[in-house]
This record gives structure tokens, sequence and C-alpha cells, in this order.
């Protein structure tokens, strides 16, 4: 078997993001069509931005990207030492998106291939198919299974009232990218790694798995389970302790701002094509204008030729916003939908542990049965705390370094794109400041 | 176009000097020597010697200020005066000592200008700022009262009194100096000189080309002269259509870089707020937010740069317009000359005809004769003795024309001559100014941008000490 260990692997891995300090080659300009259901108003006056609906939010980035690697062993040469001392021994890729068409509908396709040496897979190395309705169930599985873990996020399903393009280039690229995330954050998960449901998603062929899905909780079983969960989110929770008053306000502010984050990352974004797309046109005029300018042909030639690289430099500038930071913060505003998700299920459980200690007081008659409910419940209450509180930390401290690695590499890339223009610039200038020079030595000869 | 006699009206005034080689008037320039008795416009060399009024005198523009009054319906309107003040530099210890200040409004200036350009056809005259805002873009106001235009236009008219102070020849010119120097009565004594009779009938805008007459004419020296016009006319249209299409993309451009820099703003405040319950990157998310707002709030300074180099190539873009003016000008003259010529050339064929009695070009009186007999020998000479007349006045007609025509073109080439170095020494001057201050920009910008780095990295590592 091959052992594909790595000295200090990590469970930080974000696979698929471009390495620190490596730039995405610049693309062409993409069929970059962001959509956004209202306008953000530049207005300083106002205190708080418009509110961005989200179902209209569509990610759509510059998929000009050749970062994508398109085998686990690449992946190796990716790796970022942590401090975490896992062992690294399941990898992930998610590629190749093919279309289907059937009578009913037409679909994407994703490629899952998985490459382990662990023991509890009957092979090495697995190739499956999967489509987004496959990632909803497992997403769903591992809800139901642990219900106060902090579960990765998965891309949104295309909700746009009225657009047609449900299969566009860059939408379907956006959507690979975040679910070979997704794959990859759940196999770094300590607990959420050894869940069997995932396994079956990663290894078994179509048909086993339609049938996989059947036996799982009926359909009238997981209707109750949601019929409970609104009608004790409803109830309210009355004993919760402090730390997760704590977390859940934390959550809610968390989620405030980095909604925000996301709007105005996604708004800097437009403005920046917007930008682009006029610095394309201003450029070539001044060409245009050597041609009836004999004295300034050298001038003029030189501020297009300035302007062009500018330009160039300016979608470096982009890609490397759409590569890094967009989708980074986007993953997090899904992350925070998932928290309230996750805060709420504690409290569903806590409330069911409350009600029933609750009618133990007024109900004498079944106190021994409920006694030994609630005994049960309380180990569940504990259990589902404690594994919140660890996944907590964790994802806390992922969530930092996330953060702060994605601004951070924004921050170089801007400093990078104006140490460019400015060489460019001042190479320019020192041509134009030269030239008198030159010419009162040629009168001299 | 008429040689322009001495106007009878203005007695009390030295004329301004006669442009088309008439015998030259002096400028006597109120108690200041002059140089030179003849005006000499043959170009660059005699910058020095006319340029007496910039080595004497410092002219600008030092204020501007709001202000009522009753317009021409006397009804109040609202305008803006600026405040133009002369100074005398002393020629030993060049201590400049305030001689002249008075206040004038837009119109006058333009009012100026019109004359100047009457009288002087063969001068590319500096043009005006714009009398509207043109080439707006988000954050500009179009509004002529407002603080920012005004502050440009106040820029933009001291500029105009500059060069026109400089020009070899305009600076010459009475009316200019009474700009200057006269507050009130001004705009009477401009209207006196009945400048604005002399301004061009309104139909004869554009020409088409002109007309051959049928008999040849040495006219091979204007054939010259015009294909050389026309090559300016097609430079001119091609320096406007460029200029106008460069800065409304740049006023796009602009647009576009100021939202970009105000939407990094927003950042700021998010990382404010931000930072007041994260506890842990707090101090790190501070110090991104306050340079994110040092980043958005660099924009204005750097726009404002911008619209200085806006303006200068505006200058150039109304000049192209004087240029036109002056091809325009010789266009009429052509025409004038032309129709001369060929006026006289009939009236040539004609009285030949008359003498041998062959017809050859049709005339009423011809057919007449045709049909009623031939006229009398006696009728017949009185009517050649007319047409020679007619020739005689004519041919010293087209002959001054001629000379005037060629005055012109020679002085106006001068001056173009003049005008196209001044233009390339200009615009290459603004073009590199550009540079600059992208270079500036670029400065300016990356350390807000490092220090947001910077401080990113410093939120990060307080993270993994805690």
């Amino acid at each position: 078997m091959e052992g594909e260990r790595l000295a200090s692997g990590s469970s930080e891995l974000a696979v698929g993001e471009s390495p620190r300090g490596g730039a995405p080659i610049p693309g062409g300009s993409g069929s970059c069509s962001l959509l956004q259901a209202d306008v953000l108003d530049l207005d300083e006056d106002e205190d708080d931005l418009e509110v961005f609906s989200k179902d209209a939010s569509l990610m759509d980035m510059n998929s000009f990207s050749p970062m994508m690697p398109t085998s686990p062993l690449s992946m190796i040469n990716q790796v970022k030492f942590e401090d975490e001392q896992d062992l690294k021994d399941l990898f992930i890729t998610v590629d190749a998106p093919e279309s289907h068409v059937t009578t009913i509908e037409t679909f994407i396709t994703y490629r899952i291939i998985t490459k382990t040496s662990r023991g509890e897979f009957d092979s090495s190395e697995f190739e499956v198919r999967r489509r987004y309705q496959d990632f909803l169930w497992l997403k769903g599985r591992l809800e139901e299974a642990h219900p106060t873990l902090i579960i990765p996020p998965l891309p949104e399903k295309f909700i746009v009232k009225g657009m047609v393009e449900r299969f566009n280039d860059d939408f379907i690229e956006t959507r690979r990218k975040a679910l070979h995330k997704f794959l990859n954050r759940i196999a770094d998960h300590p607990t959420l790694t050894f869940n069997e449901d995932f396994k079956v998603f990663l290894t078994a062929q179509a048909w086993e798995l339609s049938s996989y899905k059947k036996q799982g909780p009926g359909l009238l079983s997981r209707m109750g389970q949601t019929v409970r969960a609104v009608a004790s989110s409803m109830r309210g929770v009355r004993n919760r302790p402090d730390e997760f008053t704590e977390m859940n306000n934390f959550i809610e502010t968390f989620s405030q701002k980095i909604n925000l984050i996301d709007k105005i990352s996604q708004r800097i974004y437009k403005e920046e094509r917007d930008y682009l797309d006029e610095m394309k046109e201003y450029g070539p005029i001044h060409t245009v204008w050597s041609a009836s300018e004999e004295d300034l042909v050298d001038t003029l030639k030189g501020i297009a030729s300035c302007i062009d690289q500018c330009c160039k430099a300016t979608e470096k500038r982009m890609s490397g916003l759409s590569e890094v930071l967009l989708p980074v913060v986007h993953e997090y505003v899904l992350y925070s939908e998932m928290l309230m998700g996750v805060m709420k299920r504690r409290d569903q459980i806590q409330t069911e542990l409350d009600s029933k200690v609750e009618a133990l007081t007024y109900r004498k008659a079944d106190a021994d049965l409920l006694t030994e409910e609630i005994g049960k419940l309380e180990d569940k209450v504990e259990c589902a705390n404690n594994a919140l509180k660890a996944d907590w930390e964790r994802w806390k401290q992922k969530m930092q370094n996330d953060l702060k690695s994605a601004f951070t590499d924004t921050a170089e890339e801007n400093i990078r794109y104006y140490e460019q223009c400015l060489a460019t610039w001042e190479s320019f200038l020192t041509s134009q400041t030269d030239l008198p020079l030159e010419e009162d030595s040629e009168d001299k000869i | 176009m008429e040689q322009t006699p001495p106007d009878p009206e203005r007695p009390l005034q030295p004329a301004p000097l006669e442009p088309l080689g008439g015998p030259g008037a002096v400028l006597e320039a109120a108690g200041e020597e002059t140089q030179g008795t003849r005006e000499d416009t043959s170009g660059v060399d005699t910058m020095t010697g006319n340029n007496f009024w910039l080595k004497k005198i410092e002219i600008s523009v030092s204020e501007a200020e709001k202000r009522t009054g009753r317009n021409a319906m006397n009804m109040q309107e609202t305008y803006t005066a600026y405040l133009i003040e002369t100074r005398s530099v002393g020629h030993a210890d060049c201590q400049s000592v305030l001689t002249d200040s008075l206040w004038r409004r837009y119109s006058e200036f333009e009012l100026l200008r019109n004359y100047l350009l009457v009288y002087y056809p063969h001068i590319v005259v500096p043009p005006l700022p714009e009398k509207r805002a043109e080439f707006v873009w988000h954050k500009l106001s179009a509004d002529n009262m407002d603080p920012d235009f005004v502050e440009r236009r106040r820029i933009g008219l001291e500029n105009f009194l500059l060069r026109v102070a400089s020009h070899p020849v305009l600076c010459r010119d009475k009316i200019f100096y009474l700009f200057l120097t006269q507050e009130g009565n001004w705009k009477e004594t401009v209207n006196e000189t009945g400048f604005q009779l002399k301004s061009e009938p309104e139909g004869i805008q554009h020409l088409d080309p002109v007309v051959r007459p049928c008999v040849p004419l040495d006219l091979s020296a204007v054939a010259h002269s015009s294909q050389r016009f026309t090559e300016l006319k097609h430079y001119s249209d091609e320096l406007q259509s460029v200029i106008s299409h460069l800065l409304r993309v740049r006023a796009r451009v602009a647009d576009r870089l100021y939202g970009v820099y105000k939407v990094h703003g927003n950042y700021g405040r998010v990382f404010s707020e931000w930072s007041a319950f994260e506890k842990e990157m707090g101090d790190g998310l501070q110090s991104a937010g306050h340079h994110m707002d040092v980043y958005a709030s660099s924009i204005d300074d750097i726009l404002e740069d911008e619209e200085h180099y806006a303006d200068q190539l505006k200058e150039y873009l109304f000049y192209a317009e004087a240029l036109r003016a002056v091809c325009r000008k010789h266009e009429l003259m052509q025409y004038d000359l032309e129709t001369a010529a060929q006026d006289l050339a009939s009236k040539k064929q004609q009285c030949e005809e008359l003498a041998t009695g062959t017809v050859r070009t049709f005339s009423l009186k011809g057919m007449t004769t045709k049909l009623f007999g031939q006229e009398a020998p006696e009728q017949r000479e009185a009517r050649v003795k007319v047409l020679e007349e007619q020739i005689g006045e004519g041919e010293q007609q087209l002959k001054s024309k001629n000379l005037e025509s060629r005055e012109f073109v020679k002085n106006a080439w001068a001056d173009i001559e003049r005008f196209k170095e001044q233009k390339n020494r200009d615009l290459k001057e603004a073009l590199i100014s550009y540079a600059v201050m992208q270079i500036s920009m670029c400065k300016k910008v990356a350390s807000p941008h490092e220090d947001a780095a910077v401080a990113a990295v410093a939120a990060g590592s307080e993270v993994h000490a805690c």
C-alpha cells in the first residue's frame, strides 16, 4: 500500500487554494457576470450597506485558474505545515464536471477521486461521480449524526428568479471548488472523517448509493424530527449555559460582520472590473493621438504602453481577489448560517431535557420512566455540549487563520500591484527625461 | 473681409496695430517704454522684443467673489467676479509693486476675446476656460457656482491673461491693456471700436471648396497655401476629436477609481466595529480598519490633481477651435479673392467681345442685340469704356486683395509655427506631469496597504499567542 503520509500534515489544509505567495496566472476577461439583487449605495452618509438578498447572490468568479490540482498527489506540494500533528491519510479531489441529460432533467455530476491508506477502506483508490443532490444528502446525514458539530458549508443551491443559465461555466467552476473544499474539510475533521455515510459517499457506485440512501430513517420520521425542532425552537430555551450564550452572541455578530465583508468584497470586485474596462479604452486613445502629433509620438505611445501594463497588473490583482479573498469570505458567510443551525440544534436537545424535567415535577406517576429518560437525555446534552465546545475552539482558530491569511494575501497582492505600476511609470519617466540629453549629444556629433 | 481702415469712431485712442501690413500705429502703453517702432510679426525672433509686458508686468487673477447685481433685463442675478491684479516689476530691485487691481466677470473676458478674434484674425487666439463644466464625473459638480469649479476657472482665466500677455502681437493691444487697467467704461470702449460689425456675417460659416474660375489665373501660390490650411484644418479636427474622447474616458476612469477606493472605506467601518467585540484580533482589526480609511480618503487629493491635468488638455481642446477660426478666415479670403478674380475675368471677356464683335458668353444684352438688331457704334464704345474703367478698378482691387491674402498667409503661418512649438512643449509637459502623478499616487497608496497587511499579520500572531 502506498504510504502517503506526510511529516506534519495539516488538518487545516484547504486544498485548491493557491499556495501562499503565488499569484494565479492572469487570465483574459472571462465571462464574468456578477449578479446582485440590490446595488450598494456609495453614499458615505449611510451607516449601513443595503441589505443584500442572499438568494440572488451568485459568486461568479474569474475561472481562469490553473492552480486546481488534478490529482491528489499534487496536493502534497501545497501542504501548509501547521502546528497540528495529524497525519493525513485521506486525499480527495473533485473535478471534471459533466453534464447529463435525461428526459426529466439535466444535471451536472462531478468526479470524486479518493486516495487513502486507511484500513477500513476496501481499496486504496476510488473514483465515483456525484451530483449536488448527493452532497446535500451527505450533509443532512452528517447533521443528523452530529447535531452539534460544525459541519462544513455547502455552496448554495442555485435559486435565482428568472435566470436561465443554470449551467454557466463560471458557476460550475465555483461550485466545483466549493464542493472540493467541503469534502476535504470533512476529511480533516477529527470526528467527521470517520463517519460511515461519508465513507459510502466516497466509495459507493451510483446504484449502490441510491439503495443505501433509502435505508436511512424514512421520510415520516424525518418530518417528525423537523416538527419537533420547530416546536422546541418556538418555545425557546431557558437554561442555556452562559458559555453558549456568549457563543451565540459571537455568532450573531460574526454573521453580521462577515456578511457585510462579503458584500463589500464583491462590490470591490465589481468596481475594479468596471475600472479595468474603462482603462482598456483609455490607453489606446493615446496611441491614436500619436498618429497626428509627430513631436509627441514617443511620449504618447509611452503613456499608452504604461496604461496597458497597469491594466495587466489590475487583471492579475482581480483574479487574486476572486481566487483567494472572495471564496474564503463567502465560505464563512455560509459557515455563519451553519453555526446558527448548530446553536439551534444544541438548544433543541437541551429543551428536550428541560421539558422532560418539567414533566417530572408535574407527573409523578411516570416518575421511573421519566427519570430513566432524563438520565439518557442528560448524557445526550452533555455529549452535545462537549462536542460543540471542542469543535468550536477548533473552528474559531481556523476561522481566524483563514481570514487573516486571506486578507494578508490580498494586501500583499495589492502591494505587488502598486509596486508594479510604480515601476512602469518610473521607467517611462526616466525615458522621457533622459531624452533631451540624448538629443544634445547627437547635435554635438 | 475687407481691410479694416482706422476706425474714425475712435479718435481718442491709438488704433490697435493693423494686422495686414498696413501702416503700423505703435501702441502707446501709457507711460511704458515701447521697444521697436514697427510691428514685425515674422515670428519667434521678435518674441523677446515684444515681451516687454512680461518682463515688466506680473498679472494674476487672485480672487473670486460671488456677487449679485442687476442684469440687462433689470433682473437680479448671481455671478462670480474675479480680481485681476497687475504688478510692475522694478528693473533694479525686482520688487513688484501693485499697479492696478480691478474686478471682472467671465462675460467681460469673453468680450475681450471676441474683440481679439475680430481684430487679429491671423492669430491663434488663446482660449478661455470652459463656460460650463463638461466632462464631469460622479463627484464633480456641474454647477457654475461650485467652489471647486470657480477655483479652476480662476486659474484658467489667469492662464488666459498670461497667454495673451506673452503673445508677441496680442500683448500690445490697447483694449487688452485697458482690460487690465480701466475698470469702469471698458465695455463701452470695446463696443465703440465697432468690432461686432466687422465680425463674420452669419451666413458664410462653412464654405465648400472654391469654384475654379473659367479663366486661368495665377493662383498657384494661393493653391499651395490652401493646401497647408486644409491640412491644418484636418489637424485641428483630429486634435479636437482625440482630446474630447480622451477627456470623456478619463472622466469615466476617475469615476470608477473613486468607486473602488470609497468601497474600501466600508471595510474600515466594519473592521473597526468588529474589533470591538473580537477580543483576540482586536488591535489588529482596529489598525487594519484605520488603514483602509486612509486608503479610501487618499483618492480625493489624487483626483483633484488629475483634474488640473484635464484642464491643461482642455485648453488645447479649445485651442483647436482657435486654429479652425484662422483656417476659416483664410477660406473666406480665398473665396473673396477668387470671386473677384472671376468677376474681373468675365468683365475682360465681355470687353473683348464687344471690341471684336464676337459673342462667346451669353448675356441678356447680347441676346436683345441679336433680336432687336445691332446697337450703334457709339453705344458700343460707351459700353466698352465703362467696362474698361471697371476692369481697371477690378485689377487694382485684385492686386490689393492678393497682397492682403499673401500678408495674411505669411503672418498666420508665423503665428501657427509659434503655436505649434508652444503646443508641443505644453503637451509634453502635461503628459509627463501625468506620469509623475501616477507615480506619486502609487507611492501614496502602497503604504496604507502595507500597513494593513502588517496589521493583519499582527492580528494573526496575537491569536497564536493566546
